[in-house]
């Protein structure tokens, strides 16, 4: 089933144009990797998923429904939730408030206790670290807890952008780790990197975006052996 | 670009040695005054200490609903005092028209001046909401001449009071009597300003309450952190804005109920609240509740001990001297955060 289709999605900041005609399909399930240069516009794709940027045209649909024009708070209603660049953390509440707003609409709201052992379980770091303010946490920390807060809204569809930015190797080995076990838990993810060789070894499908159209797509093993992608991104 | 020859940190303390050389001179200047309550009367600089917290939380208050607005929306109300003018007079004619006591009132004022603030958000500020900041200041600052006038012509120029039929001797105080105006270590204290501090305080304590432990709380503070992170945890960033502009007219509501008895109302009468709160808001922090409330404090105290030291019609001076010294050394405000 196609959980989210963007068809022909047009989207500029001012006179200038940034997306010229992005469509791109993600099915029930899969993680979908979104690679691409600085400036691609890998970032204005998501923000106007999540409804921050509206398009000139062009159509997103998400489960059948046309969500271009709603609000962001009524896109993650629907279970349609990023974990924006810059993580985009409340840095003066503590980590079990930031987590506990990510539960804040009503159905999430239920499960609150619930989804926070969740999040627990996946991040022990978090749980010692509650009390805590989220703006002294370590960067790999904050990343935690923005994956953390975005799962408490019960995702069906997860946006991830540029997770592994500026974290340590080690950060960023364990941060693809636990995108990997969300996907087999059921949550169906849509990353964005410029990391690409781990990203595209881990997706099922990839596509490759360049001044703001898909310039290829395909399978994510088959996409690491084309020439193209080696050459402009994996520096082979 | 010219550089000036002196560092930040110098030119601080030489501004600090300037205010300090005016304060000497003004001392000098009053020096019998200030030998009087020096020496002897330290009842005049208790009385003083004592008005000015009284009247401070009732500042603190007015502060807090201006740096709750500017905290969320970014903007500043221009509108906050004429907004506290109509509170003052919504308790005026209560109490004239229907004998409503002040204090009961506020439980009328405050509802009231929340459905204003939703209805000024929803209409007034939030389509306006694409606009540069400062064509929204003007938009409020507008909104305040619109309502100065409308009350003018609706109730003239004179000043009204009203005064409360107790409060003067034995007063029943829940299960106690006490005896008004309250005497305590040689200061007067009057029931009107006493009832004012503590409203106020509980008031401002409530609304700190509600913005720490409640979830509607916490959105607020979400989306006054990062209003994008908010949205995408799924809070509905527009509600909380008009919710966040109607409790901040709530407090002005509040406030106007509770000074009304020890002071006057006329169309103007809200502004001189909502211009010591715009120091108090940047005394305190911008931004911050409890900065707010101790911003209001420090501002009443200042002001009463001014108007002992220097002549009443510079009693502001020592407010702004405070200032100064506050911003050239935390120019964040006292509990504010660096941006």
């Amino acid at each position: 089933m196609t959980l989210l289709a963007i068809e022909g999605l047009h989207v500029g900041y001012g006179d200038v144009p940034v997306l010229s005609g992005v469509s791109m399909k993600i099915e029930q399930g899969e993680i979908v990797a979104l690679i691409g240069a600085n400036g691609a516009g890998k970032t204005t794709t998501l923000k106007t998923v999540s409804g921050l940027l509206r398009a000139r045209s062009g159509t997103v649909t998400f489960t059948g429904k046309p969500i271009h024009t709603w609000a962001p708070h009524r896109i993650v209603g629907a279970g349609l939730v990023q974990v924006a660049e810059g993580r985009r953390l409340f840095p003066r509440m503590t980590v079990l408030e930031n987590l506990e707003m990510g539960a804040f609409r009503p159905g999430p709201k239920q499960q609150r206790p619930q989804s926070l052992q969740q999040v627990f379980d996946l991040f022990p770091r978090l749980a010692e670290r509650k009390k805590q303010l989220a703006g002294t946490l370590s960067g790999g920390e904050q990343q935690m807890l923005a994956i953390g807060r975005a799962l408490m809204t019960k995702p069906t569809l997860l946006m991830l952008d540029e997770p592994s930015l500026g974290l340590a190797p080690m950060l960023v080995q364990s941060i693809f780790e636990v995108v990997r076990r969300i996907n087999q838990e059921g949550t169906t993810v849509l990353i964005v990197e410029q990391n690409a060789v781990q990203t595209l070894s881990m997706a099922d499908r990839g596509y490759v975006l360049e001044n703001g159209q898909i310039v290829l797509s395909g399978e994510g093993n088959a996409l690491i052996q084309d020439e193209r992608i080696r050459e402009a991104y994996l520096g082979l | 670009m010219k550089r000036s020859i002196l560092k930040p940190t110098h030119r601080n303390w030489l501004i600090l040695a300037l205010i300090i050389l005016v304060a000497i001179v003004i001392l000098a200047l009053r020096w019998e005054q200030t030998v009087f309550w020096l020496s002897r009367y330290g009842i005049v600089l208790r009385q003083a200490t004592v008005t000015g917290l009284l009247i401070g939380g009732v500042y603190g208050l007015v502060a807090m609903g201006l740096t709750l607005i500017f905290g969320v929306l970014g903007i500043i109300n221009f509108a906050h005092g004429s907004l506290m003018t109509v509170g003052m007079y919504l308790t005026f004619v209560l109490f004239t028209r229907y004998g409503v006591d002040p204090y009961l009132s506020v439980l009328i004022t405050v509802p009231v001046l929340f459905g204003i603030g939703l209805v000024v958000q929803r209409f007034i500020i939030h389509p306006a909401r694409n606009a540069p900041e400062h064509n929204q200041l003007l938009l409020t600052l507008g909104l305040a001449l619109f309502i100065q006038n409308f009350l003018l012509v609706l109730f003239t120029a004179t000043p009204r009071s009203i005064r409360l039929a107790y409060g003067r001797g034995e007063t029943p105080i829940g299960p106690f009597m006490i005896d008004f105006p309250l005497r305590i270590w040689g200061t007067t204290i009057t029931l009107p300003k006493l009832a004012a501090f503590v409203f106020a305080l509980a008031l401002a304590g409530g609304l700190y309450l509600l913005l720490q432990r409640t979830d509607l709380g916490k959105a607020i503070r979400a989306v006054a952190q990062d209003r994008d992170g908010a949205a995408l945890v799924g809070i509905d960033t527009q509600r909380i804005n008009m919710i966040t502009f109607g409790l901040g007219t709530a407090c002005v509501g509040a406030a106007a109920a509770l000074v009304l008895p020890f002071f006057f109302v006329d169309p103007l009468a809200g502004d001189t609240f909502n211009i010591t709160a715009f120091v108090t808001v940047v005394l305190g922090g911008m931004g911050s509740i409890p900065g707010a409330m101790l911003g209001g404090l420090i501002i009443g105290l200042t002001q009463e001990l001014g108007v002992v030291l220097a002549p009443s019609s510079i009693k502001l001076l020592g407010v702004f001297i405070v200032f100064i010294l506050v911003l050239l050394f935390r120019p964040q405000g006292l509990l504010g955060v660096k941006s």
